[in-house]
């Protein structure tokens, strides 16, 4: 799960972090009192979306009164933003953060992330701030220095101080840089994040410290125990049929192509999709109904699957394992009386009772397709577009 | 003796009287599987499927000498069962429940490194379809019946994908050794290497099929051990050729995030260790057999 940058700003604080004055704001009106609330002369208006890479997009503006705050608070509201991240459709812009200009000397990279390779929290950080760091990877790599945490002590101090020292920090500004990146190493394993990124961590002309722009992200299988973090989940950042998907406890991913597809498994879905793609067509979505593919999992996929306009074609794949074909394609019967398709229907089932299964679609009338393997139904499919 | 687990293997369920336990521990018996009992903490002393209930995992240990267990307990508890089975002796658990946190999985990992590698339990899973060894003993929720016994050994992260495999195989008249279910989670007990490994020293497995997807660094670990280490034949297949970069694909560790984790790079990397790839996932049988010819 992401959050906005003025969230995760308001969680490392919580730790330790030192970030720029600011307020969120949801109205013109109220942004301009926001800014004089703020002080000073010049203040930053930042579009909140999930995404980075907002500045390039228009999303982050410069000002130099608080009318000027109104004005671009105005512009930017209700605005889609699309960046590099968001994909075409870009993202909606309902909040805007309001910060006091930094003058800036020198910018830091500083990120937390799980290594898989040693199954730990890395610490990245790097001299060369205000890039993101796959750019920093390719262009500066020799700047970026690494270190592991033990997740059963925790951070150390020392950690703190090779990495601040790693990045040339000036000996008396140590031990901020220290403190900064232990906040953020405690805010990640304290509240089951799965990312957490300063990018750029700022050393200002008055040498302060500052996390000028923050993103977090949270392990989704962690939210039980999390209420305050799960509560700063905003779904209008999220595709409309993932939100639907999601609340109804199935794995979808919104794509391009005009296959939709329903599947049980996620590697068995993805296999699906590799499959269309090799038959000549494009999947219109990853969908996972989950291993036992249940009659009720059946019929909320169906129902997704026809909210989106794109779909041309559905495949059905199940692999029916200690859950018979037979009771899944009662299920399909069932899901069809309630929901209506407009588009051609290919079916495959396979496993238990797979016999059964294909005599009780053929016998209820259904009007489809059946395929017995992966590649026929792919190629079924994707002739059906036809 | 097949890889991990065989017949006589003693398998406690833990989480036993709950709905999934006593539904999938039914189908394990029926298989033939020797579960000798089980845990629910608090309903020590009852009977639940003929088999004797323990509070704690110790208490199983010790009274029916299990060496392997397997996990039915919801998320936020999976990893103090973990741990529990790991400190009361188990020899293998696997870990079925998906939804574990990641940071839950950290600990665990760390917790196990107090024990020497003789003594340390093999943790497979989470998120996964457990191990079966055909005609012998299941530890897992797969349908059995779909796995022919013979001399093939698996390795899926996905359940379903992997019983597609076994069902391709069947119908080619090929028979599998021992299929293990490694998970989809980022962060999980056994990695294709630690199994690929296993199997090489199987005398029973004569070639591996490894069924991997997009994400984590495991699929080339493993094809890198095998071309420094194996002698017999690996065949490969990853999913996710149409996954777009930086979205998780229904299993929380279906993600590519680096350098190598794409599905195409995968497969490269795996040619270059000597790996025969399965073109696309309908002919991973046919793959597997064109192997076997060669032997």
């Amino acid at each position: 799960m992401d959050i906005h940058e003025y969230q995760a700003k308001e969680i490392l604080a919580s730790f330790g972090v030192t970030i720029p004055r600011g307020g969120i704001v949801y109205s013109p009106e109220t942004a301009e009192n926001k800014a004089r609330e703020i002080g000073g002369s010049k203040w930053v208006v930042k579009a909140q979306i999930h995404s980075g890479a907002r500045g390039k997009a228009g999303g982050v503006i410069v000002c130099n009164s608080p009318l000027e705050v109104a004005q671009a608070t105005d512009k930017l509201l209700g605005k889609k933003l699309v960046t590099n991240q968001t994909g075409p459709q870009g993202k909606i812009v309902n909040r805007i953060y309001i910060e006091e200009a930094t003058d800036i000397e020198k910018e830091l990279y500083l990120g937390l992330v799980f290594d898989r390779s040693s199954e730990s929290i890395m610490i990245v950080a790097s001299t060369e701030g205000g890039m993101s760091v796959e750019e920093i990877a390719k262009e500066k790599p020799d700047s970026i220095i690494r270190s592991k945490i033990e997740v059963a002590v925790g951070i150390q101090d020392f950690q703190s101080r090779e990495l601040a020292f790693g990045l040339g920090i000036e000996p008396e500004l140590v031990r901020r840089v220290s403190e900064t990146i232990i906040g953020c190493a405690k805010a990640f394993s304290e509240l089951d994040a799965t990312m957490v990124e300063v990018n750029p961590l700022v050393i200002s002309k008055q040498k302060q410290i500052l996390a000028l722009d923050c993103k977090m992200s949270f392990d989704n299988n962690a939210m039980f125990r999390r209420d305050k973090v799960s509560e700063l989940r905003d779904k209008t950042q999220e595709d409309e049929k993932e939100v639907y998907a999601s609340d109804r406890g199935l794995n979808y991913v919104s794509l391009d192509g005009n296959i939709g597809n329903i599947i049980n498994g996620a590697g068995l879905a993805m296999a699906s999709m590799d499959m269309i793609k090799l038959a000549g067509g494009e999947p219109a979505n990853f969908l996972d109904v989950g291993g036992g593919a249940t009659p009720e999992k059946i019929v909320k996929a169906f129902r997704l699957i026809t909210m989106d306009k794109k779909v041309k074609v559905i495949l059905v794949n199940i692999f029916a394992g200690i859950n018979r074909c037979d009771w899944v394609a009662e299920g399909i019967v069932q899901a069809l009386k309630k929901i209506e398709i407009k588009v051609p229907l290919v079916i495959r089932l396979a496993g238990t009772n797979v016999e059964k299964g294909n005599k009780i679609l053929k016998e209820s009338k259904l009007n489809y397709i059946e395929a017995s393997t992966l590649e026929e139904a792919a190629n079924k499919a994707v002739a059906a577009l036809k | 003796m097949s890889v991990i687990i065989h017949k006589d293997t003693k398998i406690i369920i833990q989480g036993f009287t709950g709905k999934m336990g006593t539904f999938h521990a039914e189908e394990m018996i029926k298989y033939g599987s020797n579960i000798v009992g089980g845990v629910t903490p608090g309903k020590g002393g009852q009977k639940h499927l003929d088999k004797t209930v323990f509070d704690t995992v110790k208490d199983a240990v010790k009274n029916t000498g299990a060496t392997a267990s397997i996990l039915f307990v919801p998320p936020a508890f999976a990893a103090d069962s973990a741990m529990e089975a790991a400190d009361a002796g188990i020899k293998t658990c696997v870990a079925i429940v998906d939804g574990i946190p990641s940071h839950d999985m950290i600990k665990i990992k760390r917790y196990m490194r107090r024990y020497s590698r003789t003594e340390k339990m093999t943790l497979v899973g989470p998120n996964c379809a457990g191990i079966i060894s055909p005609g012998k003993s299941m530890l897992g929720i797969m349908p059995g019946h779909i796995y022919k016994e013979g001399r093939v050994g698996i390795i899926s992260r996905s359940g379903t994908l992997g019983y597609e495999a076994a069902q391709q195989l069947k119908n080619l008249d090929i028979g599998i050794s021992t299929s293990v279910g490694i998970g989809g989670d980022p962060i999980n007990g056994s990695s294709f290497r630690d199994i690929i490994e296993k199997f090489e020293t199987d005398d029973e497995t004569d070639v591996i099929l490894m069924i991997g997807e997009i994400g984590g660094p495991q699929e080339v670990a493993a094809g890198e051990f095998a071309k420094e280490n194996m002698k017999k034949p690996v065949v490969g297949y990853i999913a996710g050729l149409t996954a777009p970069k930086g979205r998780v694909m229904g299993h929380a560790g279906a993600i590519v995030s680096a350098y190598g984790e794409s599905a195409i790079e995968k497969v490269e990397i795996l040619k270059q260790c000597g790996v025969t790839i399965s073109k696309n996932p309908s002919v991973m049988g046919d793959t597997v057999k064109s192997v076997l010819e060669k032997i």
